[in-house]
């Protein structure tokens, strides 16, 4: 079993047009970086890419859409793009706009095997539109079917040769639940360590649910709202 | 004399309680942070993977890895955790958080919310938003009374596709705090020196007003 690749380049090249990818990150925080920068320089197209955010104008994946390889966008929040807006309003862009937390637990009902999943985020609201609507206990949930992704792509701080991960801080989000719902999951780490490097109490994603592992380079980690303490007014 | 987001914010931090576990949406509401009473302590609850919000780093110790739900870089406090985000709307729909503060585009007099689309306009999609009023027990929603048109944003119907139905249970706004009752908008508080008057021209909903309506203390 090796399920180490040399680098995204390697990772990706089985990912074909008209794949179904998912992405993990939240803004641009713990975004795959290097192996969206394959994708781009693929030139692989038509894709369905499901991910929190669509990325900013000039990274993440803010570059497909700018070489227009999406066909399709899922997505809880796009607000920071503007060529993202641009393809959707003119109508190039299919898009479908889902609870965060809708996102979230439909990744995780494909890692646990389930089929679907009850929320009540949405009803009552455009989002309901054509779902099946059960009450359980006097309260309306909208029925919400789990992804059904061809390849999942993740970020993590730290993985082993044989797959499990850790992530850091915030880093996390979706790239956990991701991990466990794609066909074929492709870790990128920060740091590759040999088995037995890592303490098993401290594994967020243990290594079954990952086929392929490489550690990245040059990571850029942009920062898109730069905080700093100040005194309140 | 109507009160600035600041004050807004100011406002709606004493309906804090001890031990509250509270989201923050961006805007306004991030604000409310700046104004927790003394002796209370609050958990902030970041949906992105935290609990446990701290302030924003000082200049040059920012970390990418370090977000809050409004991409801004922040810390941690003694006593944080980090989940992903499932767990973090598990929380959520479970009924976890006490008290979720978010800003609105309109409120109808039933509670119904509207804040994530302006059709053939402005498309930045939900976020978390649907799942926090479906779920949250406590929702306040701090917003401006009137629209920069000058238009009321508390309506007998919104008109604007819709977050979530029948759920606000107070508004904050700069001239008044609302209270959602099965008769529609009950005015609670005016800002100092604003009038009752004034806040029933401006509330396009039906506004209820029983005897003396006091000004906000802050």
């Amino acid at each position: 079993m090796n399920k180490v690749f040399t680098n995204a380049d390697d990772a990706v090249k089985d990912i074909s047009n008209g794949a179904v990818i998912m992405l993990g990150g939240f803004g641009l925080c713990g975004i795959p970086e290097n192996c969206i920068a394959a994708l781009v320089k693929k030139r692989v197209n038509n894709l369905t890419c499901i991910s929190n955010n669509a990325g900013v104008d000039d990274f993440g994946i803010g570059l497909m859409l700018q070489q227009k390889q999406l066909k399709k966008m899922i997505a809880s929040y796009v607000g920071e793009n503007a060529e993202f807006e641009r393809q959707l309003l003119s109508g190039e862009l299919e898009v479908e706009l889902i609870p965060q937390g809708t996102l979230a637990t439909r990744c995780m009902a494909a890692g646990y095997g389930m089929p679907a999943i009850f929320t009540p985020a949405g009803v009552g609201t455009e989002v309901a539109t054509g779902k099946e609507i059960r009450n359980f206990k006097g309260k309306d949930y909208l029925l919400e079917e789990a992804f059904d992704a061809d390849f999942a792509i993740v970020k993590a701080w730290k993985g082993d040769t044989q797959g499990n991960l850790i992530y850091k801080a915030t880093a996390r989000n979706f790239n956990p639940m991701m991990a466990m719902a794609g066909k074929i999951t492709i870790a990128e780490v920060e740091e590759l360590v040999e088995p037995g490097e890592l303490d098993p109490n401290q594994i967020h994603t243990p290594g079954i649910y990952v086929h392929r592992i490489f550690q990245g380079v040059n990571y850029e980690k942009r920062i898109e709202q730069r905080t700093v303490r100040q005194l309140a007014n | 004399m109507a009160l600035d987001k600041y004050q807004i914010a100011q406002r709606i931090a004493k309906e804090l309680q001890d031990g509250y576990y509270v989201n923050l949406g961006i805007g306004i509401p991030t604000l409310v942070a700046n104004y927790i009473p003394e002796g209370i302590n609050v958990i902030l609850q970041s949906e992105n993977g935290l609990l446990g919000m701290g302030p924003f780093p000082e200049e040059g110790k920012e970390d990418a890895d370090y977000i809050n739900a409004g991409k801004q870089t922040i810390t941690t406090l003694p006593g944080s955790a980090f989940f992903d985000s499932a767990m973090s709307f598990g929380m959520i729909r479970s009924g976890k958080v006490n008290l979720t503060v978010l800003g609105a585009m309109e409120v109808s007099e039933q509670g119904d919310i509207a804040n994530w689309k302006i059709p053939g306009k402005m498309v930045k999609g939900m976020g978390g938003a649907m799942d926090l009023v479906a779920s949250a027990k406590n929702i306040i929603v701090a917003m401006m009374h009137t629209n920069p048109k000058g238009e009321s944003k508390l309506l007998p119907h919104c008109s604007l596709p819709l977050t979530g139905v029948q759920c606000v249970k107070k508004i904050v706004t700069d001239l008044a705090v609302i209270e959602l009752t099965a008769n529609g908008f009950k005015l609670l508080e005016r800002a100092p020196g604003v009038s009752v008057e004034e806040i029933k021209n401006k509330t396009a909903g039906k506004l209820m007003v029983e005897g003396n309506v006091p000004e906000m203390q802050f």
